[in-house]
């Protein structure tokens, strides 16, 4: 049986002990203030469509902190199974540790059981873990994947609620994203025709929202594997470096130079043995 | 779906709604639109809020999506492990039982409204209301958002005798007024109709429904 807890049972959400410290640590005196990191969030476009063969999933590759964008390349399109990827919006670290969860939890069933696993039960261990968490990790998820039952494209919200639709897009460029498919969309199109459409969906999202940009990725999925397309297309003002930043060892002049000896005491020593069965 | 009570903190996706379920002699028609909102903005606009909860007895959802979804998901679970245990089909009664359990117990972390309906060998047609937790049996029942709308309709139009086919007309005329003046309901109408024989499921186009008086025309 796959779960989104297998060593363990699962436990009702998260443990909210420190929230009176953290209170108090943020509202202290005028120096103690101590200030929470805030958190990385993807602002985003992603989206999917199931075409003829299979499901094409694509994404843009901005991770945002505020205004500063704190990663250029970064890889928004997770694998969960040989036959399953999965888009992540929301906060970074949620989406990741999300999808990485969902897939170990989903190769210790393939293992199990001798079977791929199918789309469906990645989206039910989804839903029960997020629901169990009442929105508290941020994941906004597009599952994508090919299995014995056909091609599915499935969205896991936040919160646990569910949705299969034939496409899709989310994060925060899914609006003029959903513009452009709900417009180009129609059933059982060929490759070409889908790859550039979730190409052109990512593209007007990262044209029209501040938090989406750089790279397009995509994934193709079909009964016969992934074609796993890194970048797709490259946003055409990426910056090339126009001189190394690396100082030769010895740039740095030396002024002075002094050794301490550290003394150290032998307090106690234990010996413990190891239990070796030798066989050969 | 907002009905005037604070359940405590609204979880994401609300299924601002119009779901309506009436019976006949020999079985019930359940109707829902299909619209997800998040904000301002739709986020699915063909969504089936007719969820089965086993062969012959469906519920329609409103309110949070993830709370509804998952409380139809619990009940169907039950249901079957319950048809198991007594070695024949559950009576509807019994999956409102369920629903208005979870619903009743749960009343100040969840925002969901369910309106369970179906046929089994015992009762016929029934449909169960379980708002807030409360159980009860009525010849018809609406709720979600859209339902304000259309209360006063449902009470002039509804008649005691009306056939499988005036009924699926009653549903879709409701749906259709209550997603014109509703702006969180909208989309498809998706009808189920459930009697002893099967169940009929139906989809009615936006452009298919019926049409009142409108000012703009």
């Amino acid at each position: 049986m796959a779960l989104s807890c297998v060593l363990e049972p699962a436990l009702s959400g998260f443990n909210f002990e420190n929230s009176t410290r953290n209170i108090v640590l943020e509202n202290g005196s005028e120096e103690g203030k101590i200030k929470a990191p805030k958190p990385m969030k993807t602002g985003t476009t992603i989206a999917g469509v199931v075409y003829k063969d299979g499901v094409v999933l694509g994404a843009d590759t901005r991770a945002t902190s505020d205004e500063v964008v704190a990663d250029k390349m970064c890889a928004k399109i997770h694998y969960i199974a040989p036959n399953i990827y999965c888009c992540g919006a929301g906060t970074a670290a949620d989406t990741e540790k999300t999808t990485e969860i969902l897939s170990s939890n989903l190769t210790i069933f393939s293992m199990n059981s001798g079977r791929n696993p199918r789309v469906v039960m990645a989206v039910n261990i989804l839903q029960d873990m997020l629901f169990r968490y009442r929105g508290m990790i941020g994941a906004h998820l597009i599952l994508g994947g090919v299995d014995c039952t056909g091609s599915h494209l499935y969205t896991v919200g936040p919160y646990g609620s569910m949705d299969k639709v034939p496409y899709l897009a989310m994060g925060s460029g899914n609006l003029p994203a959903m513009g452009i498919l709900e417009d180009r969309f129609k059933a059982n199109m060929d490759l070409e025709e889908a790859k550039s459409l979730v190409s052109d969906a990512i593209h007007a999202g990262i044209m029209s929202d501040l938090g989406s940009g750089n790279n397009i990725d995509l994934c193709v999925i079909t009964k016969e594997g992934v074609d796993y397309i890194r970048p797709h297309k490259e946003s055409p003002f990426n910056y090339k470096r126009q001189a190394k930043y690396k100082y030769k060892p010895g740039t740095t002049p030396v002024l002075t130079k002094t050794v301490t000896q550290v003394e150290l005491e032998l307090l106690d020593e234990t010996v413990q043995m190891m239990e070796t069965a030798g066989s050969s | 779906m907002q009905d005037g009570i604070e359940h405590g903190s609204p979880s994401g996706l609300k299924m601002g709604t119009t779901i309506i379920a009436v019976e006949f002699d020999g079985g019930v028609v359940v109707g829902s639109d299909s619209r997800v909102s998040a904000g301002a903005s739709v986020v699915n606009r063909v969504m089936n809020k007719l969820s089965p909860l086993h062969d012959k007895i469906y519920c329609a959802l409103s309110g949070s999506a993830a709370d509804a979804q998952t409380i139809a998901e619990i009940v169907n679970y039950q249901l079957d492990v319950h048809s198991i245990e007594v070695d024949e089909d559950p009576l509807v009664c019994s999956a409102a039982t369920l629903v208005k359990n979870i619903s009743y117990k749960y009343k100040e972390e969840l925002s969901a409204h369910l309106i369970v309906a179906g046929w089994d060998r015992r009762a016929g047609g029934q449909v169960y209301a379980t708002l807030n937790g409360l159980l009860t049996r009525q010849p018809f029942a609406v709720g979600g958002s859209g339902s304000f709308y259309i209360y006063g309709f449902v009470d002039a139009e509804y008649r005691s005798d009306m056939t499988r086919q005036e009924c699926q007309e009653f549903v879709v005329n409701s749906l259709s007024l209550a997603m014109s003046r509703d702006g969180s309901s909208g989309g498809v109408a998706y009808v189920v109709t459930i009697d002893s024989e099967g169940v009929e499921e139906k989809c009615i186009l936006g452009n298919q429904l019926p049409t009142f008086y409108d000012p703009d025309i």
